[in-house]
């Protein structure tokens, strides 16, 4: 007997997508395989581990508990939605940059939207705030302290403060302390995805 | 090198552009792959029944281990015993699907292939499995007594039993001042990587190849694994790590089932198919690690100087050893830590049980040593009221003894001889940095109001970078730009960033022109992998090298080019000049993309350097084109290939609380010394202290496999399973570097992977046992992890003693 599929409209990042799904199918999943935004990744599978974490009407929600045909009249926010218009990245975005607040970067997508909101809420959050803040996430690489750091340098740099965290950069365009972008998705011989 | 310099990756990362393996492949042609495991921990197979599946849309295949001989002879043999030992007499690997029986909850017996996951776990659902079920053999206690087998053809449950002499420890220990036993325990952990294990695999009938994209931590291991096990040439096998979600260890087995399971289906099925393990797979399906017993005895004199050491290990390698001896081994020898015992002998038993197998996890055995010399350390300086980095100082290697041979045989099979190090010096750091002689004043006025605060230090060595080799290639393209590749992979560590800081130094280009790839077989087909803390020192010193031979060339060109001698010449930002020269000058200078035109006699030119090219005139017009002993090309490619590892060492201090009602601990202060010799970028050595510091708490305080008499582990989900969130990991950790050069290597660095994880378990117990101390009866710890249950039933126990 063939799955049931239902027809609903996805909307994720401000695009709306027409899609055709079984009712089963997580959030997560729809976003990563059928929409094939990878970014929002999936650690655990039952709510715990934060890595999966998506806003929904700009509340963090884990996609890994959500089935993707109840959010149809929501609006989805995703990792890949959180860089300023102009392409460069968003204040979250760039205090992790800053601070060395990822290693693998696996679970890094879940923090940057979890701070996103939590910071929409508290844009100035004490040191225990911004430990708070996080404190629903897990990460295996950092150890955090420097995810920390970059709560606090993200509500800088929400304020519009320039005052440069932890590390420098050596590339030319250093005097503003970032690297400049090259997206190398479309040559990236480490995945072979180049054709 | 040595500049904090951001990571180039993070740029992907931070935008969601991350491409894990579970990225790749992503559409709706993609075939989906699930796994039926064994819901008991020993039974024997009587009959499986796929019928049902048959009927369900969507599924494509599903096999059990009958099937495997038919589709490729290798894979019904049993997987490979990756790491063989003489002393491993009965060494034992799991088959890619089970045979006849089952030796752990998780193994796998049934593979199905299927549209989506979703359908492909329907699938595995209606497989209906008899089985026999046997009583299990669980826990170290258990194998020791061998009342019952794992494997009716291993007696006593023994895998392995390795002895190591230097000089005569037990009549050193009889003839000793002072003597003491100490009997220690440690749980077991895991890895728990924030992605789990996956593989893509696609085959090309095109091209009559194979390409397969897994989360390893050895792409060229996987790759060979592959050819021998699917019957096809080398050649035909592409393995491609790409980013990878975490490893610390448990990716670097290899093969998985899943893993030469799904490049099999992609072959037989001729579709994309994919496998990515969900977290309770990870609990039961892959490794652990840390599960041993320790006996020590120890004899010293008055100073609290070393005379004999005996240890006697009993190492728990779960169901099967696809790795070999690697972690009692390590466990063993790195025990000595920065110490000079006279006269020691280590003796480990390495025991099936009928759980999920062993493999390295960070530290790979070096924790559970730690563990071991420095809870014998503490228990020397109780026993003389000595101060406990008293005792240490009196028994550690002076910087003038080095290189120090200790008459050992170390993992990789070499001599172990410590290359460098300063221990006095990392001691007077780390008391200064954690406050260790203020302590006792700040412990006395906590104890006045009722408060118990305890201080624990613990110091370790830590053999890094071990061989054979890693390889790397360096090709600076026309456009300027450098290309470079090195075979071993990455999970996190920022190679793309300090690999290229090392090419950029050494070739004279700009940071932001250096491209890394890694874990690539069709970029560099000889490597051997990431473990060991092996990355920065086997591949950073042979990108080192490569990029040294493409600038040999670069100059070698750019003085014939430019008529004068390589020794007037200097390479920067990308372009070779005459020292000294006006920066306009013409004819003194030629940028790299043109001389890399200029490597390569074309007939026919492509772009603007090549233009550029055509004002300068090299060759010899009496020689062919490409002179004898020589290729077209600016490329570098070198090995790298060390005598023996390079010694990292460090110290960890930790200032605990413990709640006098709860037994609550709370961390106050945690600090690290940590010297991994010249450091190629701070900010991500800093960085895996960080992750590391984290894990050993974890492993310290919270962590640890629940696997209940019939073996089914009870834990198997993050929700039960304790791994740290931020709430759990001290505010802060204080860390000072010392630099003591390797000199094994061109670069003088050490391995820095590990280092944060190595002492959390003897830091732990120590400052914990100095805590209760300051309240009547104080009593020893020795069994780690603690948690605040443990401690006050400890308490309990102690009161009514």
């Amino acid at each position: 007997m063939s799955e049931e599929r239902l027809d609903f409209v996805l909307t994720v990042n401000g695009t709306t997508h027409a899609v055709r799904l079984p009712p089963r199918r997580l959030l997560s999943d729809a976003l990563r395989h059928d929409l094939g935004l990878t970014g929002t990744h999936v650690g655990c599978e039952h709510g715990v581990c934060g890595a999966c974490t998506v806003l929904l009407d700009g509340r963090a929600v884990r996609s890994c508990l959500v089935f993707a045909v109840s959010t149809q009249d929501a609006e989805v926010t995703t990792v890949e939605g959180l860089t300023e218009p102009d392409g460069s990245l968003g204040p979250v975005q760039q205090a992790f940059l800053e601070c060395h607040g990822l290693q693998c970067g696996f679970c890094t997508p879940g923090f940057l939207t979890t701070i996103t909101a939590g910071l929409r809420d508290n844009p100035s959050p004490t040191h225990e705030e911004a430990r708070d803040m996080i404190a629903g996430n897990l990460c295996r690489c950092t150890g955090y302290q420097n995810i920390v750091k970059a709560v606090e340098r993200a509500a800088e740099i929400a304020h519009g403060f320039e005052t440069v965290a932890g590390a420098t950069s050596s590339a030319t365009g250093a005097e503003s302390g970032q690297l400049e972008y090259e997206d190398r998705d479309d040559d990236n011989a480490s995945t072979g995805l180049g054709a | 090198m040595g500049q904090k310099v951001q990571r180039v990756e993070d740029q992907r990362f931070l935008r969601g552009h991350g491409r894990y393996v579970d990225d790749v492949a992503v559409d709706a042609q993609t075939l989906h792959a699930a796994v039926l495991r064994s819901p008991h921990a020993h039974a024997r197979i009587v009959d499986i029944d796929v019928s049902a599946v048959l009927d369900l849309e969507g599924v494509h295949a599903v096999w059990t281990y009958e099937d495997l001989a038919e589709l490729s002879p290798p894979m019904a043999e049993p997987l490979p015993l990756l790491i063989p030992h003489p002393a491993l007499t009965h060494g034992r690997t799991q088959y890619a699907l089970a045979k006849d029986e089952v030796n752990y909850m998780g193994e796998a017996v049934a593979f199905v292939v299927a549209e989506d996951r979703y359908v492909a776990e329907d699938a595995v659902g209606l497989i209906r499995v008899e089985y026999a079920v046997l009583p299990p053999v669980v826990g170290i206690p258990a194998a020791r007594a061998a009342e019952r087998l794992v494997h009716d053809d291993v007696p006593a449950n023994l895998g392995a039993r390795l002895e190591q002499n230097v000089g005569d420890a037990p009549a050193a220990i009889a003839s000793a001042p002072h003597r003491l036993a100490l009997d220690l325990t440690v749980e077991r952990s895991a890895c728990m990587p924030m992605e789990g294990r996956g593989t893509v695999a696609r085959w090309d009938p095109d091209l009559n190849r194979l390409q397969a994209w897994t989360s390893t931590q050895t792409s060229t291991g996987v790759r060979a694994a592959l050819a021998v096990k699917m019957g096809l040439d080398l050649g035909q096998v592409d393995v491609i790590t790409p980013d990878v979600g975490g490893g610390f260890g448990v990716k670097i087995n290899h093969p998985w089932p899943e893993e030469l399971l799904v490049p099999l289906a992609a072959r037989v099925l001729g579709r994309t198919v994919k496998f990515t393990e969900d977290r309770r797979e990870h609990f039961i399906s892959t490794a652990h690690e840390r599960g041993q017993e320790q006996h020590i005895e120890v004899g010293f004199d008055d100073d609290g100087r070393l005379l004999g050491l005996d240890v006697m290990l009993w190492h728990d390698h779960g169901a099967y050893t696809p790795y070999g001896l690697i972690v009692p081994i390590i466990t063993s020898t790195q025990l000595l830590g920065p110490y000079k015992p006279q006269n020691y002998r280590v003796v480990f038993e390495s025991l099936y049980t009928n759980t999920v197998m062993v493999t390295p996890y960070r530290g790979a055995g070096r924790p559970q040593a730690c563990y071991a010399m420095e809870r014998t350390m503490d228990a020397i300086a109780s026993y003389l009221g000595k101060d406990r980095a008293e005792v240490r100082a009196a028994n550690f290697i002076q910087p003038d003894e080095f290189p120090y041979d200790h008459g050992l045989i170390f993992q990789d099979g070499r001599e172990l001889e410590y290359d460098s190090g300063d221990y006095p010096a990392s001691l007077e750091k780390l008391k200064t940095l954690v406050g260790w002689d203020e302590f006792p004043a700040f412990q006395a006025e906590m104890a006045a109001q009722g408060r118990r605060v305890g201080i624990g230090l613990a110091c370790y060595v830590e053999g890094t970078g071990v061989g054979p080799y890693e390889g790397a290639h360096v090709h600076i393209e026309t456009s300027g730009k450098v290309k470079v590749a090195t075979g071993l992979t990455t999970q996190g560590q920022g190679h793309a960033t300090v690999f290229a800081q090392l090419v950029a130094d050494e070739l004279g280009v700009r940071f932001e022109d250096v491209e890394v790839v890694t874990g690539d077989t069709r970029r560099m087909p000889y490597a051997v992998g990431t473990f060991a803390s092996r990355a920065a020192v086997m591949s950073g010193s042979a990108i080192h090298l490569a990029a040294k031979r493409a600038k040999e060339k670069v100059l070698k060109i750019a003085a014939d080019a430019l008529e004068v001698d390589e020794k007037d010449l200097q390479i920067v930002d990308g372009v070779v000049s005459v020292v000294g020269a006006p920066p306009d000058s013409v004819g003194a200078s030629i940028d790299l993309g043109t001389v890399s035109v200029l490597s390569n006699p074309l007939r026919y030119a492509f772009d603007e350097a090549s233009k550029r090219a055509t004002q300068f005139q090299v060759g010899d017009p009496g020689k062919p084109p490409v002179p004898e002993d020589e290729e077209p090309g600016l490329e570098g490619k070198d090995f790298y290939s060390p005598e023996r590892a390079t010694f990292a060492s460090g110290m960890h201090a930790v200032i605990v609380e413990t709640d006098p009602e709860t037994a609550e601990i709370t961390i106050l202060k945690y600090a690290v010394v940590h010297d991994c010799g010249n450091l190629i970028n701070p900010m991500i050595v800093e960085g895996q202290i960080h992750g590391g510091v984290a894990q050993g708490v974890g492993g310290a305080l919270y962590e640890r496999m629940a696997y209940d008499e019939s073996g089914q582990l009870l834990n198997a989900s993050f929700m039960d399973f304790l791994m740290p969130y931020v709430t759990e990991v001290p505010d802060g950790i204080d860390i000072d570097h010392l630099e003591t050069p390797s000199p094994l290597n061109p670069l003088g660095i050490k391995g820095a992977g590990e280092a944060g994880v190595i002492p959390s378990a003897a830091v732990f117990a120590a400052a914990i046992e100095d805590a209760e101390r300051t309240a009547s009866p104080g009593f020893a710890i020795t069994a780690m992890p603690i948690s605040p249950s443990e401690l006050f039933a400890l308490r309990r126990s102690k009161e009514s003693s």
